[in-house]
């Protein structure tokens, strides 16, 4: 067998997977796109359109996407902040601890979501745990607003998400052969030089999987924005929600949700293009 | 992890799985409701009754069932319970069977204004399960002012800033707006949207949070000391705390109806009429009042609790005929993308 | 380096348990108020008991996520296993990352829209079809981050002494990959255990097809017990135990790389 056959051999089954069960499916939905909503919420399939794009194309709408990247954004960076370091440290582990440790790191998001959000909210509250604990303690006289905004949106986002970073990260480490790195400090490279020249490049696939998983469940997230952020913060996995069952406009929940996805696959496209040309491979 | 194994854990599971199938496909009626919204042993004294096997689905809101139902066209579902607004536009789309009310004597049980329902004269589609008003919950041991009117919500006076909080739903949020003003609840024309828009952007200022879940909860713990509420989860609050009472502004409310309707897919519309009647029965209208505190259209119902209820929660003791006086929200049709474009501006509001 | 590491790791566990501390402590909270305390009860764990409805929802969650993540482990390790090795080819990984970045509402009522279409009967299997097609996508993107730059020179050198395609998987492939699935399954798992809205649209109408998301979010309106606490509890301590008695019988048994 030629080593084409068998990696398309070893595609199929998935590639069918998606195609049948993703593609066609969504296709259907996006084919709304060019048609209205119904008086009562149906389709009205009377002529074809191009209306809800230019509806789409509303100032509106691109704010609520560009504060949805941003808070997504800031999330990214700080789970990548902690998930890294705690990647590595598993790694560093001895063996046959290291798939306990990752087995714990994961646990907790086995419960729900939503309660684990209860959980935080009595946490944060103007009442709760945290700010009475520090009014007790004389370290604050006010409640310190730590609920219902921007930040509790992002906590909420970086709690949830974490794990996945610590899971990608991990996956990637494990190709890092220590060697290399003790070559690299034999040769007189100090710890942060080999870090940066050695270690990072090595697992810069594991980043990237890793952001690309936080930054896409939080931008289409709508739960958290509700209960923590007190539902003051409009993201686009709101909007896109609200178009389909609250104002139940498919056509136009279709119309956001493409050009959504229009938008992030450009940017992936250009993030892969500069990784690739950052390590020298051709994309 | 022992990879060979897999094929036949798979094999296990996908049996399973068909059991599964096989069993749900017995017959049966099904009803998808909320969760806790009727008695437990409803299914069991039903099946003692007609025989019938009662398959109980849950939904999360009015939005999900209505998506569910309108992707599948119904199918696999007989009666729904969803909210009024939630019914018209079903029986718009052509999902819903109409109601026969021969099939249903219990219909006697309830008041005679269940019939004059804006949204369904004579009950043709759906009948009523609970109704009550929106208004305004509160910490009387906490406010310096007891409230009275909507602006007191919408314009909070200092000592309520950041302590109020407003319902998430879109129609009723817009609504305290539009009853302020002296609107119509279903009002959707530019102008006044736009009008609203501001003054609910203004008020979001002085909001601790949008909250249609966990509202009560907060006046407990003291979060928040005035709230946007319907009046039988403010009655879960007063259960906790006597010092928390409930008051419909003196511009008014809209009134509010739950009701079931049977969808059109149903295999089963006969058995369905006899659910529907099953739980018009006396004791099923007494117990949504005693365990869940919302008033039921169910005269029967509300005659046979315990009297004291309604001085413990004073807003059972409004009367159909006030309820009536009251403009329930609509379907608003073509008015729905203007509508969800300024609920969207609101919500994305800095 | 590595003391400093350690506490990182201590304190990132702090973290992630935190919420979990509180949520047990709520499990014993006399009223039935979400997120107030009021009390100390055990009889939420004694209502829990009797309550059918939330223990056959979480097996049926634990059933779905369980069978979508062996397929989709399954499935999105040779993918990438596939992908790997062929030509890169942007649009295949367009289509690779789509399943993420597609909103949920969409797939969840694309998929319901096209069951109806194709008359497809409705139940929990329907809903384990639908959790592969994200699950696929993050399996194999986790097992990607290990495949980058990975040595092919192993597997053709033992192809080269004789070995065919699936002694070469078992003996050089799997083993070097093992660690990289066994993430990749924990994070599947976990997105289909928690997952709600296109459980909810693509499940069957009924109990039998009701997963534990379903049941506590419509359990909203009229107050989330502490029951779920509860039961969140047990499960946490369930996993806890086969955790640690995974451990013991493993010691130094454990897969590396």
């Amino acid at each position: 067998m030629s080593s084409r056959l068998i990696s398309w051999l070893l595609m199929a089954p998935g590639l069918l997977w998606l195609t049948a069960l993703m593609i066609v499916p969504c296709l259907l939905i996006f084919v709304l796109a060019f048609f209205e909503r119904g008086t009562y919420g149906g389709i009205d399939w009377s002529a074809a359109t191009l209306e809800n794009f230019a509806r789409a194309f509303d100032h509106l709408y691109f704010s609520i996407f560009l504060d949805s990247a941003r808070i997504a954004l800031i999330a990214t960076v700080i789970a990548l902040l902690i998930g890294y370091p705690a990647a590595f440290a598993i790694m560093k582990a001895p063996e046959r601890w290291q798939t306990s440790l990752l087995f714990l790191a994961i646990l907790p998001f086995w419960t729900n979501y939503l309660i684990r959000t209860y959980a935080w909210i009595v946490l944060l509250n103007p009442v709760g745990v945290i700010n009475n604990g520090l009014i007790y303690l004389g370290l604050i006289s006010q409640p310190l607003p730590l609920l219902y905004n921007e930040f509790a949106v992002i906590l909420g986002l970086v709690y949830n998400y974490t794990p996945f970073v610590i899971l990608a990260i991990y996956s990637a480490l494990q190709r890092l052969d220590p060697s290399y790195a003790e070559a690299s400090r034999d040769l007189g490279a100090s710890a942060v030089t080999t870090f940066i020249r050695i270690t990072l490049p090595l697992t810069a696939a594991g980043v990237a999987a890793g952001a690309v998983f936080v930054f896409v469940l939080s931008i289409g997230n709508f739960v958290t924005p509700d209960l923590l952020g007190g539902g003051k913060l409009q993201m686009i996995g709101n909007l896109i929600y609200d178009q389909f069952l609250t104002a139940r406009d498919w056509p136009f929940g279709a119309t956001l949700s493409g050009l959504l996805i229009a938008l992030m696959m450009i940017a992936l496209f250009m993030q892969a293009v500069a990784s690739g040309r950052a390590r020298g491979e051709h994309v | 992890m022992k990879f060979k194994h897999i094929p036949a854990f798979l094999m296990g599971g996908a049996f399973a799985v068909m059991a599964s199938i096989s069993l749900a496909q017995a017959e049966k009626l099904v009803i998808s409701n909320w969760d806790g919204y009727m008695p437990k042993d409803m299914a069991e004294k039903f099946k003692a009754e007609t025989g019938i096997d009662l398959e109980v689905a849950v939904h999360a809101t009015n939005e999900e069932i209505m998506g569910k139902v309108t992707a599948s066209g119904g199918a696999g579902f007989d009666v729904l319970f969803v909210s009024s607004p939630f019914a018209e536009a079903l029986n718009k789309l052509q999902l819903l069977s109409p109601i026969d009310h021969g099939k249903i004597p219990n219909m006697a049980n309830l008041y005679a204004e269940a019939g004059q329902l804006k949204h369904d004269p004579g009950n043709t589609f759906s009948v009523p399960y609970a109704w009550g008003t929106t208004g305004l919950c509160y910490r009387s041991d906490l406010v310096k002012a007891e409230p009275t009117s909507w602006n007191d919500l919408l314009t909070p006076s200092d000592d309520l800033k950041g302590k109020i909080t407003m319902l998430a739903t879109d129609r009723w949020l817009m609504a305290a707006a539009f009853l302020a003003g002296g609107l119509s609840v279903n009002t959707d024309d530019q102008a006044s949207l736009d009008k609203v828009r501001d003054q609910l952007v203004a008020t979001k200022k002085d909001l601790l949070a949008y909250d249609d879940t966990t509202f009560y909860s907060k006046l407990v713990s003291g979060e928040a000391t005035l709230v946007h509420a319907w009046d039988g989860w403010c009655n879960y609050g007063i259960a906790e705390n006597a010092a928390i009472k409930y008051v419909v502004p003196k511009e008014g409310s809209d009134l509010w109806v739950d009701t079931m309707v049977i969808t059109k897919a149903s295999k089963n519309p006969d058995a369905a009429a006899k659910f529907i009647d099953f739980v018009l029965k006396a004791d099923n209208g007494k117990w949504v009042v005693e365990n869940i505190m919302y008033k039921t259209p169910n005269k029967a119902g509300m005659e046979a609790i315990d009297q004291s209820m309604l001085t413990t929660y004073p807003n059972m003791a409004i009367t159909p005929a006030e309820l009536l006086k009251y403009e329930q929200l609509r379907d608003l049709g073509d008015g729905m993308k203007a509508f969800s474009k300024t609920v969207s501006e609101i919500m994305a509001a800095k | 380096m590595s003391r400093l590491l350690h506490i990182h790791l201590g304190a990132t566990f702090a973290f992630l348990y935190i919420p979990i501390a509180v949520l047990i402590v709520l499990s014993f909270n006399r009223a039935g108020l979400p997120t107030v305390w009021s009390g100390f009860s055990i009889e939420w764990y004694g209502r829990l008991a009797a309550n059918p409805k939330i223990l056959a929802s979480a097996w049926n969650s634990v059933i779905v996520a369980t069978l979508s993540t062996l397929i989709a482990t399954v499935l999105g390790t040779l993918l990438a296993l596939g992908v790997e090795r062929a030509k890169p080819s942007p649009a295949r990984d367009a289509l690779l990352f789509a399943p993420m970045i597609v909103p949920d509402i969409v797939l969840a009522i694309a998929l319901l829209s096209f069951f109806t279409l194709i008359k497809f009967t409705l139940g929990l299997h329907s809903i384990i079809l639908a959790h592969v097609v994200f699950n696929i996508a993050f399996v194999c993107a986790v097992v990607r981050a290990r495949l980058k730059g990975f040595d092919w020179s192993l597997t053709e050198a033992s192809r080269d002494l004789g070995a065919g395609h699936l002694v070469t998987f078992r003996k050089i492939t799997l083993p070097l990959i093992l660690p990289s699935v066994i993430a990749a399954a924990l994070l599947a798992f976990t997105l289909s255990i928690d997952e709600f809205i296109i459980a909810y649209f693509t499940a069957g109408a009924g109990q039998a097809s009701t997963t534990l998301p379903m049941q506590i979010y419509s359990m909203i309106r009229f107050g989330v017990t502490p029951e779920i606490n509860a039961m969140a509890s047990i499960v946490m301590a369930v996993s806890f135990a086969l955790v640690l008695l995974a451990q013991r019988l493993n010691r130094g048994r454990m897969p590396g790389a």
